[in-house]
């Protein structure tokens, strides 16, 4: 058995985090979450000149050639230093979208410049609250444009193309979905940036007035696509959490190694020590539901979509419980805008939200464990 | 990233198969796989005399003791050979709990301590399962704190004499021998006042009774010494030196790597999946859902953990720390799977005879649970093992590290 990271796999792992420990400190998060920029744009050209933005492309199409495995240790990475770029939704949803349902033209026009830094893409899915659901969806398509108003869209504000989820029938089925390609620099869209949580890492409302759209995929299976292309995010983004994780509780375990209070460290008195520890037990079980993830992702194994959801509830978990509790550790100065401690409480709660909330992928855990066993 | 074996595990777990597929007592089998929580019982046969058969089969073809030197009874396997056998012995595997305190703890504790006469003589009937060992280690008053044990010894002639009470002795009242752990210098503070034997459990002097647990069961026993006594040519270590001793047989603690930790989980989930509750199968429910979610990860989480220390092994390393959680997630797991599938059932959980739901198994869980989050190290002390030795934090404050033990108080309240 060797169901771990290859030495390679480290190697680019340690390069990644080498690289983002210089450019990319806390204080260029503070950057963008001071609302300086939208995203840092010279850590996402340094990031394509690494060659992380394309490392799970194909070579023909501009990109690394390597694979999943690869864009998993740099995601681990990219979360670990709250790096503030379009990351996610370009490279897990844009990218993966296309590479899942796109034409040889999409791919060809696309992927090169997503890869090369020059386009961010993002997934246009929601239309207000609520979780995934073909139901919730009501932008509609009509003779090759699109109708209709998508929020929150993930840096919806900088992209430069979205993939858009839009209603194409009113059967009441999942066939009534379809995925279209929209470029968002053109005519027929408005884009309105919205305040979140997490500043570093933008939302926006998109309105479309029948804005010219192509399809994606095959009509009639945007939602089977969407299903797939979640699946695939949400074991991508649980890197990025397990990540942001063990920062948070690294974090917690160097300040209550240097804070005295009572005459000793802080990290002496038991009810931290174990408060720290419990920490490390979510980030360690997260970090191991994480690698199934990735295995199922990179060997595309019939059991990606238990696998993605137990990764995704694991790591999200994690990541909320290992940031509120380094405040936590950290007491008053951690509840300061000065600490860094609530940049990774707010990634965290950002992070469990995006993909779809807990409840959602608690709901798809177990559908699709009772689809296994009924098998 | 793959779950493959290499063509020489390939290879040991076709050998392995194949041997348990020809040997095996396989009309147990369907019963060791049902009583995957709390005891192992058969009904019509003595689960000793089953567990010994099974144990010199095994030891007569070599596959006792994987991980033991071939001069002690075992195969000089490699970690990662041990961990496949593990997972191809499967349901026969439970028939070695008895052995485990033996094979685990005791055994490494003599290699490590015991003469050549002595380990010649000793560790091959251990190691066949035709003796069985015990640990003698806490007391009444020394539970987390072992080393606040009592029992003295004291020297006389080339003998020792024994005199105190140990408690939570597994097996003592089927076992042969035992390792020892008493006080022989009570001026000096309390890790330098140990040392550590072993001994006849048929000496003279001894009193095993049998506990009754919180549970209603009894697996464990106290043991009563009054004036026994021990050749000092069966002391393990120096004098006053137990406690490095005893470390050792602690470091040797059984991975259970290959054989996982019961959480109850899968138990869980088969019931919530045909278990009709008024508006519908269990697992329908919204609320259970959510909760089984929660529960499924945690179980899938300690699955994969235990592949990346396995993975560890393989590659012939040390596995990581993260081992270290599976005891700390399991116990309290297993205690709030069992209360949950209790409430599951309404009024009617509160049954544990025949009319219980699945002959009362969660309810027996429930029962059994607290006992999972004490013995082998408290949840607490587990907590405290991650934050010192993984996160690097620092000790407790220990008030009577230098104290010579007995001017430690031994009374809180007065």
């Amino acid at each position: 058995m060797n169901f771990d990271f290859s030495d390679e796999q480290k190697q680019l792992r340690d390069e990644a985090r080498k690289f983002l420990a210089e450019r990319c400190p806390p204080k260029a998060v503070r950057a963008v979450l001071d609302g300086k920029a939208p995203y840092d744009r010279e850590l996402w050209q340094g990031l394509a000149e690494m060659g992380f933005l394309g490392v799970a492309i194909p070579e023909n199409y501009g990109g690394a050639g390597a694979g999943h495995l690869e864009l998993c240790v740099i995601a681990e990475e990219m979360g670990r230093s709250l790096a503030p770029v379009p990351f996610s939704s370009t490279v897990y949803l844009a990218a993966e979208a296309l590479l899942l349902a796109g034409s040889e033209a999409q791919k060809q026009k696309w992927l090169p410049k997503i890869a090369s830094g020059e386009a961010i893409g993002t997934l246009a899915l929601f239309e207000g609250k609520g979780n995934p659901s073909p139901r919730a969806i009501r932008l509609a398509a009509s003779g090759g444009t699109l109708s209709g108003v998508k929020m929150p869209v993930p840096d919806g504000a900088i992209a430069d193309f979205a993939i858009v989820a839009a209603r194409t029938g009113v059967s009441g089925r999942d066939t009534d979905i379809s995925l279209f390609l929209t470029e968002l620099k053109g005519e027929g869209v408005e884009v309105k940036s919205l305040s979140n949580i997490d500043p570093t890492r933008g939302q926006a409302e998109i309105t479309l007035k029948n804005c010219r759209a192509e399809p994606l995929g095959r009509a009639s299976e945007g939602w089977s696509i969407l299903t797939q292309l979640l699946d695939r995010a949400a074991v991508l983004m649980a890197f990025e959490q397990v990540g942001g994780a063990d920062r948070a509780l690294e974090m917690g375990r160097d300040y209550a190694l240097d804070r005295i209070a009572f005459g000793r460290p802080i990290g002496s008195f038991q009810a931290v020590k174990h408060m720290l520890a419990d920490m490390y037990v979510s980030a360690t079980l997260a970090r191991s539901n994480s690698y199934y993830g990735a295995w199922a992702l990179s060997t595309n194994s019939s059991e990606l979509p238990e696998a993605a959801a137990a990764a995704r509830i694991s790591a999200t978990q994690a990541f909320q419980h290992c940031a509120k509790n380094n405040i936590q550790v950290h007491g008053g100065m951690g509840f300061t805008w000065e600490f860094d401690c609530h940049m990774f409480y707010r990634r965290a709660n950002a992070t469990a939200l995006g993909l779809g909330s807990l409840s959602y992928w608690e709901d798809a855990l177990i559908d699709r464990m009772r689809k296994r066993n009924a098998a | 990233m793959n779950f493959d074996d290499t063509p020489h595990e390939a290879a040991f777990r076709a050998e392995a198969r194949a041997w348990i597929a020809a040997n095996a007592p396989k009309q147990y089998e369907d019963e060791l796989r049902r009583s995957s929580l709390g005891r192992t019982q058969l009904t019509g046969a003595n689960v000793l005399e089953v567990a010994k058969a099974w144990q010199r089969k095994k030891a007569e073809a070599g596959w006792a003791c994987l991980h033991w030197p071939r001069e002690c009874g075992g195969r000089g396997a490699s970690p990662i050979e041990r961990v496949i056998w593990q997972q191809e012995e499967g349901p026969y595997g439970r028939l070695s709990a008895m052995f485990i305190i033996g094979h685990g703890m005791c055994g490494p504790t003599m290699m490590a301590f015991a003469s050549e006469e002595q380990k010649r003589r000793y560790l091959p009937p251990l190691a066949s399962g035709e003796k069985i060992w015990c640990q003698l280690f806490s007391e009444p008053s020394a539970g987390s704190d072992v080393a606040g044990l009592r029992s003295r010894a004291e020297k006389s002639g080339d003998e020792w004499i024994v005199n105190g009470q140990k408690i939570w002795t597994s097996g003592a009242h089927y076992s042969d021998y035992g390792i020892l752990l008493t006080r022989t210098d009570p001026a000096a503070p309390k890790h330098k006042g140990l040392t550590m034997f072993f001994l006849d459990m048929k000496s003279p002097g001894i009193e095993v009774r049998p506990i009754k647990q919180a549970s209603g069961q009894s697996d464990f026993n106290e043991v009563y010494f009054t004036d026994v006594r021990i050749p000092d040519a069966q002391r393990l270590g120096a004098v006053n030196d137990g406690w490095n001793v005893a470390l050792t047989t602690l470091m040797n603690e059984r991975m259970s790597i290959g054989a996982g930790v019961a959480t109850g989980f899968p138990e869980l989930f088969e019931f919530c999946s045909n278990l009709v509750l008024e508006d519908g199968l269990a697992i329908d429910d919204r609320n259970v859902r959510s909760k089984l979610a929660n529960w499924a990860v945690k179980a899938s989480g300690l699955k994969y953990t235990s592949f990346r220390a396995i993975s560890a092994l393989s590659r012939g390393e040390r596995p990581g720390p993260e081992n270290s959680i599976g005891k700390l997630v399991a116990g309290s797991m297993i205690q709030e799977v069992a209360m949950f599938a209790l409430d599951l059932q309404g009024a009617a959980g509160v049954l544990n005879g025949p009319e219980a739901e699945l002959a009362g198994k969660f309810q027996a869980m429930l029962l059994r649970a607290p006992g999972t989050r004490v013995e082998g190290g408290t949840d607490e002390i587990m907590r405290n093992i991650i934050a010192e030795r993984v996160l690097g934090l620092p000790g407790d404050i220990r008030v009577d590290k230098d104290v010579p033990f007995n001017q430690i108080p031994t009374k809180g309240r007065s």
